[in-house]
């Protein structure tokens, strides 16, 4: 029978839930293999130091040691640096990352020697007697400092740490940064913050060594870039290299890289002939896994006296940190499309220098660029709401550029695929009560009361879907941004869908069910979604930068017409018509004109698969593959707003109110949305309130457990006020947009917006990220005076 | 993560407890373990042996006991929380701990633990000294008892040798008295910034302590003599950061604490005034 219930579209539960939620997950260290060591990393304790000698003689002799190596002794295994595949200027200065570095160490974390042995324990005990001399060297900390000519310099060679310098060499009228009636300078500043996955990073290398051949379990995002990428660095030939990712518990970008410990585990598998498990603490996670942000912005802000913005120009300093992981120099640049915000502006610039420093790598952390470049426009635009002495909702208002639902060219370069920002803008603040909490902080005011309130705005537009394959080649990125997927039709009615995209956490099993279910008229859960294993899933391009369902979900709808095609032309041939007088209804092929006379895929690709009676020349198996590269990104927007009590005695914040606005195109599975936005926006929350990585005038990690680096819990967060706009992207055929990344784009500046504007009349005019109590509390002391 | 090698044993009474420390100055006790092992998987604390107490289900009480209300070493902090007695007759004590931490460590960690651990960031401790609560020791000599004002000698330095164990703290009933404790964090689960517990007048003098505005628990004196002297809150806590020495760390300024502390202590009185 045909199913011809609808899913897409439908809040269906998850289907990946039943094994997460029960403990029966299979992460990396859930996985034991016969024979596996473990390794340990010793790690500098010095930001910046020459190493001078290591000896590992005493580890080695310890009971259940293996094997204990420095990086020199190590050199010989690697076929090729680290991988950094985005260059993105021709004179870009860059220097080779090993695995385990020989020279220097240039961040406390950074790998000296490794040890594996027949235990967890035994390798940690084992890192410990590893004796490193070393001669200290002066830090390079400060972004500004660093970038100095005379600054001590993290990598010798490089004769700078200003490594990389990118103009997107602007756009429209840049008259207006110079003739503008209204002309604000500002400075924003972001802190690095860290990605915090439940599940740490964690890596299992299995070797066979008669066949040469390599099995890498690895907590990634990304199996197939690590494959390509890691047979580089190891010289294991690609074939001889498969990559899978098992269960991974979150990533936020902390695993949208190829780490050293990932190399190590293999080229350690092959020399001692035996599986090679590492996993990573969290302090070690807090020391070594890339960071974000860690930025500094320059800012001009054009616009009339009315607050009609014309344009924004900016300059920002980027921290890179001490070496460039996959993405860190192309990282700031993909905000760089973003510094108009929603708006209809007239001249536009952005640039950034990156700044080698002393501390962890940075790179893609949730959001990669956008909430950098989102924070500054959005805090800006309030700061002009300010100056011009308007409500910062009408400033928005008569700033917003106009609707399109066809792609349409920008100031900054790109299209924009479709847009319609003022509905979102208007529901948000009828959601929020808008007015009414106007006239609430103004009777605060009146009344002196020791909590004020605020009302934090952030109109977003961002770019989602990575990427054009084109125009990646065009920024200089390494590879493309295509993407797969195959569809088998088995013979018992089932589906198995083989997909490039690699989740974790998102709910593709369900997504992509849903999609399969609704255009073969099958039920979702005879619907199999393989992913995270290159042996499974050969082709791809994996998850990150809210690609997957804009051109993953795209690849698959492509191959299940595919499979319709072939199923048609079975169809056809069994029940004896022309293809053209099928047609596809309420799950089946239906004879028009002759109802009874009818077939469904399920009952097709059983037919396909006998093979007894196919049309001459029709391949057996229903089966397709098909891949997509988009022809745009996509570009999701909304506007989310903040009611925030701050109280004006301890500088304390309190969320009162939370509404976001969000427009992702059409919605796939809403429970999902819904919780993407609830994650991202939590995850932006933290950035505005709470966490914030924190380095020594040493380069020591002063914020190296969970006890200094605050993550909030769902106590801290308000209830979460959703609700969406729907402007279908024309890139894609499903219409959809990305919403992973969203929240965290959106929340930040809503969040400090709402903060200053409960203290502004205090005469507060910034408070810094996050803004802790006591960063509010010096901001209100500051404008007073100095008196408290 | 993984802890530094350390031997293990299982007592099954104080005494066998004390005399497994005895000659052992590297053991340590092992209650809720929520202080300690975080400390040994970092490596930071390398006991040669852990003597676990956890199991001594005699250790597990709270009772009246004549002007004071007894509460056995091992209680949970969840059990002290929720405690009828305590809710009646010492009302500051219970709504402490049920500030600790998380529902996890409110369940696993235990009053005598977060006691003898001596962190001056600790709530509880904060308010025995409010309280002049007693602590009663035993170790190979017997049973002493210490005031709560002297059991506190400095960071992480409780009035305990080597081979003593905290078994019972025995608070005074408060039935009558105005009390506060308020607790200035940035997350539920964190420890506090400052921390403020207040007794109003009542017969015995005011009171008020203060949680990590020094290297342990400190009555704020300067405050009670100007309430003494019948100041009223706002002005008797002019005088909160008086003779404090609070740290400047990762989440606040020692400047910051010193001015958070005024706020916090006239906002504690007020409370407890009113109650």
């Amino acid at each position: 029978m045909a199913i011809t219930e609808k899913f897409v579209g439908q809040s269906v539960l998850r289907k990946e839930d039943a094994s997460l939620l029960t403990g029966q997950g299979s992460f990396v260290d859930n996985l034991t293999l016969p024979g596996m060591l473990y390794l340990a990393v010793v790690r500098s304790p010095f930001a910046h130091a020459r190493i001078v000698k290591v000896d590992v003689s005493k580890a080695r002799e310890m009971p259940g040691v293996v094997g204990a190596w420095s990086g020199e002794e190590l050199a010989g295994e690697w076929a090729g640096p680290l991988p950094m595949v985005w260059p993105i200027t021709e004179d870009i200065k860059t220097s080779d990352h090993w695995p385990i570095t020989r020279d220097k160490a240039r961040f406390q974390g950074d790998g000296v020697a490794v040890v594996v042995a027949e235990s967890r324990g035994i390798a940690d005990d084992a890192a410990e007697v590893v004796a490193v001399e070393y001669e200290q060297l002066t830090p390079v900390l400060d972004l500004e400092e660093g970038a100095k000519d005379g600054s001590p310099l993290v990598h010798d060679e490089l004769g700078t740490n200003a490594v990389v310098h990118w103009s997107h060499g602007g756009g429209g009228d840049q008259g207006v940064f110079d003739n503008a009636p209204v002309q604000l300078r500002l400075r924003y500043e972001a802190p690095r913050i860290t990605p915090s996955p439940i599940e740490p990073r964690g890596a299992l290398a299995s070797v066979v060594p008669a066949m040469g051949e390599f099995t890498l379990w690895t907590s990634t995002q990304i199996p197939h870039i690590a494959r390509v990428t890691l047979s580089g660095t190891t010289g294991i030939p690609e074939h001889k290299l498969r990559i899978v990712a098992p269960d991974v518990g979150g990533a936020f970008g902390a695993k949208l890289n190829v780490y050293a410990e990932e190399a190590l585990c293999l080229a350690l598998a092959r020399r001692t002939g035996r599986a090679i498990k590492w996993i990573e603490d969290r302090s070690v996670s807090y020391a070594v896994t890339a960071q974000g942000r860690g930025v500094i912005h320059d800012v001009e802000v054009a616009a009339t006296e009315e607050g009609k913005l014309l344009g924004f120009r900016v300059k920002e300093l980027a921290d890179m940190g001490a070496y460039f992981q996959l993405l860190t120099p192309g990282i700031p640049e993909l905000g760089g499309w973003v510094y108009m915000g929603p708006y209809d502006t007239q001249g536009y610039w952005y640039e950034f220098t990156g700044v080698m420093t002393n501390k962890a790598p940075t790179d893609a952390v949730r959001g990669a660029g956008r909430p950098e470049a989102t924070y500054v426009v959005e805090r800006a635009v309030d700061a002009l709401a300010r100056h011009v002495g308007k409500d910062p909702a009408e400033v928005r208002r008569i700033s917003f550029a106009p609707s399109h639902a066809e792609a349409k060219p920008s100031l900054m370069g790109l299209q924009i695929d479709s847009a319609d920002y003022l509905p979102a803008f208007e529901r948000a603040l009828e959601l929020a009560d808008y007015d009414q909490y106007r006239k609430e902080q103004g009777a605060r005011r009146e009344s002196g009361e020791v909590k004020q309130i605020g009302i934090g705005l952030s109109s977003y537009i961002e770019m989602s879907g990575l990427a054009p394959s084109n125009i990646l080649g065009a920024l200089r990125y390494a590879a493309g941004g295509w993407e797969a997927a195959q569809v088998r039709c088995q013979p018992s009615g089932k589906v198995t869908l083989n997909i490039g995209t690699s989740p974790h956490g998102q709910g593709h099993d369900t997504v992509w069910s849903q999609i399969a279910a609704d255009e073969l008229g099958v039920h979702p859960d005879d619907v199999e979604v393989l992913h995270g294993d290159t042996s499974i899933s050969p082709l791809g391009m994996d998850t990150y930068g809210s690609r997957s369902i804009s051109i993953g979900g795209a690849a698959l709808v492509v191959a299940l017409q595919k499979i319709k095609d072939r199923a048609r032309t079975l169809a056809a041939h069994e029940l004896e018509v022309a293809e053209d007088d099928l047609e596809f209804r309420d799950g089946a092929f239906r004879v028009q004109g002759a109802p009874e006379k009818v077939r469904t895929i399920p009952e097709l690709a059983a037919s396909a698969w006998t093979a007894h009676d196919l049309p001459d020349g029709y391949e057996p198996d229903l089966t397709a593959i098909a891949t997509w590269d988009p022809k745009n990104f996509t570009w999701p927007f909304g506007t989310h707003v903040c009611i925030a009590e701050v109280d004006t005695e301890t500088g304390a914040t309190h969320l009162l109110r939370y509404v976001a606005v969000d427009d992702c195109g059409v919605v796939m599975n809403p429970a999902i949305v819904d919780g993407q936005v609830h994650g991202g926006v939590a995850f932006g929350i933290a950035e505005a309130l709470y966490e914030e990585i924190l380095y020594d005038e040493a380069g020591n990690l002063v914020t190296g457990t969970l006890t200094q680096y605050l993550v909030p819990s769902a106590v801290e967060m308000p209830a979460f006020e959703l609700d969406r706009t729907v402007t279908p992207s024309p890139t894609n055929p499903l219409g959809v947009k990305g919403i992973g990344e969203a929240g965290t784009i959106a929340a930040p500046p809503a969040v400090v917006n709402a903060i200053v504007d409960a203290v502004s009349h205090l005469g507060v005019t910034d408070v810094g990220k996050p803004a802790t109590p006591e960063r509010v509390w010096n901001a209100i002391r500051e404008a007073r005076g100095g008196g408290a | 993560m993984i802890p530094a090698p350390f031997e293990y044993k299982r007592a099954d009474s104080v005494d066998e407890a004390i005399q497994a420390l005895s000659g052992e100055p590297d053991a340590k006790l092992l209650a809720g373990g929520h202080s300690l092992v975080p400390l040994m998987k970092l490596r930071l604390a390398r006991p040669s042996l852990l003597v676990d107490i956890s199991r001594l289900s005699d250790q597990k009480y709270i009772k009246e006991d004549g002007d004071a209300v007894a509460i056995g070493a091992l209680t949970r902090h969840h059990d002290v929380a929720n405690s009828e007695v305590l809710q009646e007759l010492c009302p500051i004590v219970s709504y402490a701990a049920g500030e600790i931490g998380d529902p996890q460590v409110r369940h696993v960690g235990t009053i005598g633990g977060s006691v003898a651990h001596a962190d001056p960031a600790s709530d509880m401790p904060t308010v025995l000294v409010a309280l002049g609560a007693e602590m009663v020791v035993r170790g190979p000599g017997g049973v002493r008892n210490v005031a709560a004002g002297e059991f506190f000698k400095g960071l992480f330095e409780p009035d305990l040798a080597t081979d003593e164990v905290l078994t019972e703290i025995r608070v005074p009933k408060t039935a009558g008295r105005g009390w506060s404790y308020l607790k200035f964090h940035r997350r539920a689960q964190d420890w506090a910034l400052v921390g403020v517990a207040a007794l109003a007048q009542n017969g015995s003098g005011p009171s008020v302590a203060l949680t990590n505005m020094a290297d342990r628990p400190v009555r704020a004196t300067g405050v009670e003599e100007e309430l003494a002297g019948g100041a009223d809150p706002a002005a008797a806590s002019q005088r909160a950061a008086e003779g404090t020495s609070p740290p400047t760390d990762a989440f606040a300024s020692a400047g910051y604490r010193q001015e958070l502390v005024k706020v916090l202590v006239r906002r504690a009185l007020e409370e407890a005034q009113s109650r």
